[in-house]
């Protein structure tokens, strides 16, 4: 029996801190490398796809729910916004929270229906229903200005109007140091415990209690409501959206930073975003080639890191168990 | 404890259970045998929700269980464990042990994310108490391991420590000693018999004849989905039904 309240070494856990404090110091200052409006509007882009790779690896990851439209709600939200704030004059914010909770409750009556499928079948259910949200937004040209696309207004919060790159440069970066900690102490809470053990044997984690069910639906509604938001903020910040950021090559290329940067891990999903959205701009010298090293670049990844990168290369370096 | 009366499961036109009655007095171990496919672990599922019953009631402690979901009899004091491993590989053995105890840990995701108040210094008691649970059925060298990394034996063990996590009232045992070598298997009786001294009621399946003779208090033998016998060890052990079931029917003197 232990007697004092600490927990000996081998019990707590990895200490998160050196993490965080690297990536945010690399947040700091990465601006001051950053020679022009270009390279901070890529930065921008890594990061929002940082925190959708973080949300949808709760989803995948964690839990094993596999979800091929993840990137309708990242619509339901740009469009949401764009929408309520441009047609009816509605604040932004509060037009961003509406979006946030009609993602939310999509989310949430979709789940009793998809959430019973597994594998396959519910990869072909999210596929299925991010194709209608996608076939939805360019459809109904009167609201959303159809595959042409729509402006969208600036936005507002608390009386400040962020412009430029710059300053969308630090709400983006804030929203990922705060998204990874979320993610990371949610992953470490009785109830992130409860996704993984779902995932590992669903029958051993109902024994244990657990309503997966339950547990299945309140993670998608999650996922898809944190995906709505950053929809609403990139709608505000990019200006004009199109049908394209709720479409299926949208929720595939968010899948694959999943699975390459590492499933069930929160630095997987923002290696995976970084690298995946890095790439093609480092390739597009290759000039018609690019998507071909592209496609050798993550072949060649998943034969030799099979787990994603991260957590392939954390397996080498740990010290191996007795 | 547990009152099964005239329960009854049919797969199709299969009987895998027929018309089985017994009561587990509340304390000590209980044991359930029988050949193979006699629908010992069906049996097993219909108590713990897996199976909806054809006809007949499960009892727990005076309440009818039968058809209620696992996860809901959970919350009323009965956990188990699994003849074919379920033990979450993605998680380490210390946060297997620490999903048993889910119903008395605050479950919200959202406190889960914004690290709610008690929630850091409760988690940690129940990582520590997890701890405890695998030193005391012989996992202390696994407590830093991760579950993937753990050999089978220690992985049954594994699955009873994250089954006391809930402190159950009755712990179903399915099979604890198969695939076990002597040591093991001895190891693992010595276990048994601590956890019904702790005050469990311990319901066991299991092949392993010398195990189950040495601590059960009563037995109940199953055969082809129907109730053999039932009584204590030596009146098992002298029963000619059950000697016919196990070694065949034209049994002489044996």
């Amino acid at each position: 029996m232990s007697t004092s309240g600490s927990l000996p070494d081998v019990l707590a856990p990895r200490s998160r801190a050196p993490g965080l404090l690297a990536v945010t110091v690399v947040l700091m200052v990465l601006p001051v490398f950053l020679p022009n409006a270009f390279y901070l509007d890529v930065a921008i882009r890594i990061a929002i796809n940082a925190v959708l790779a973080i949300t949808l690896n709760l989803l995948i990851g964690y839990t094993g729910q596999i979800s091929l439209g993840h990137a309708g709600f990242v619509g339901l939200g740009a469009y949401g916004s764009a929408i309520l704030t441009s047609r009816w004059d509605i604040h932004p914010g509060l037009a961003l929270v509406v979006s946030a909770i009609a993602a939310g409750v999509l989310a949430w009556v979709i789940a009793g229906l998809i959430l019973r499928f597994k594998g396959h079948y519910l990869a072909m259910a999210t596929l299925g229903l991010g194709i209608i949200i996608s076939i939805v937004i360019t459809n109904e040209t009167v609201w959303t200005g159809g595959p042409d696309g729509m402006s969208v207004g600036d936005f507002v919060m608390f009386g400040w109007q962020p412009s430029g790159e710059r300053q969308w440069y630090w709400i983006f970066a804030a929203l990922l140091v705060v998204t990874i900690v979320l993610a990371q102490n949610l992953v470490d809470s009785p109830a992130g415990r409860a996704l993984q053990a779902l995932h590992g044997s669903e029958v051993a984690a109902r024994a244990m209690g657990i309503d997966t069910a339950s547990f299945k639906t309140r993670v998608f509604v999650l996922s898809a409501s944190y995906a709505a938001i950053i929809g609403s903020l990139s709608a505000h910040y990019l200006g004009f959206i199109t049908p394209g950021i709720a479409a299926f090559p949208h929720s595939v290329e968010l899948v694959t930073m999943v699975v390459v940067g590492g499933m069930a891990s929160v630095w997987g999903a923002v290696f995976g975003a970084v690298l995946l959205s890095l790439l093609p701009q480092v390739l597009a010298s290759f000039e018609g080639w690019e998507t071909i090293a592209f496609g050798v670049i993550l072949v060649v990844t998943m034969i030799f890191l099979p787990r994603g990168i991260v957590p392939s290369l954390a397996g080498l370096f740990r010290r191996p168990e007795g | 404890m547990l009152k099964v009366s005239h329960l009854s499961k049919s797969f199709g036109g299969v009987h895998a259970i027929e018309d089985v009655s017994f009561e587990i007095p509340r304390g000590g171990v209980y044991a359930v045998i029988g050949p193979n496919g006699a629908g010992k672990t069906t049996l097993f599922n219909l108590i713990t929700g897996l199976y909806v019953p054809s006809a007949g009631s499960i009892s727990l402690a005076g309440e009818e269980i039968s058809g209620i979901s696992s996860n809901i009899l959970a919350s009323r004091g009965l956990s188990r464990t699994f003849q074919n491993l379920q033990v979450c590989m993605n998680l380490s053995a210390v946060e297997n042990v620490m999903v048993g105890a889910h119903l008395n840990l605050n479950s919200s995701l959202l406190a889960g994310m914004i690290r709610a108040p008690g929630l850091r210094q409760s988690d940690r008691a129940c990582r520590m108490k997890a701890a405890e649970l695998l030193t005391f059925v012989g996992c202390k060298k696994f407590v830093a391991a991760d579950a993937s990394a753990m050999p089978y034996g220690a992985l049954k063990r594994l699955e009873i420590a994250r089954a006391l996590a809930m402190e159950p009232k009755l712990l179903l045992l399915d099979e604890p000693a198969a695939g076990l070598n002597h040591t093991e298997t001895h190891e693992i009786e010595e276990l048994i018999v601590r956890l019904a001294k702790s005050g469990i009621t311990v319901v066991l399946v299991e092949h392993d004849m010398r195990l189950v003779m040495s601590i059960s208090e009563r037995i109940l033998v199953l055969d082809h989905g129907k109730r053999l016998a039932e009584g204590t060890p030596d009146e098992i052990r002298i029963n000619r039904d059950v000697i016919a079931a196990y070694l065949g029917s034209e049994v002489g003197e044996t």
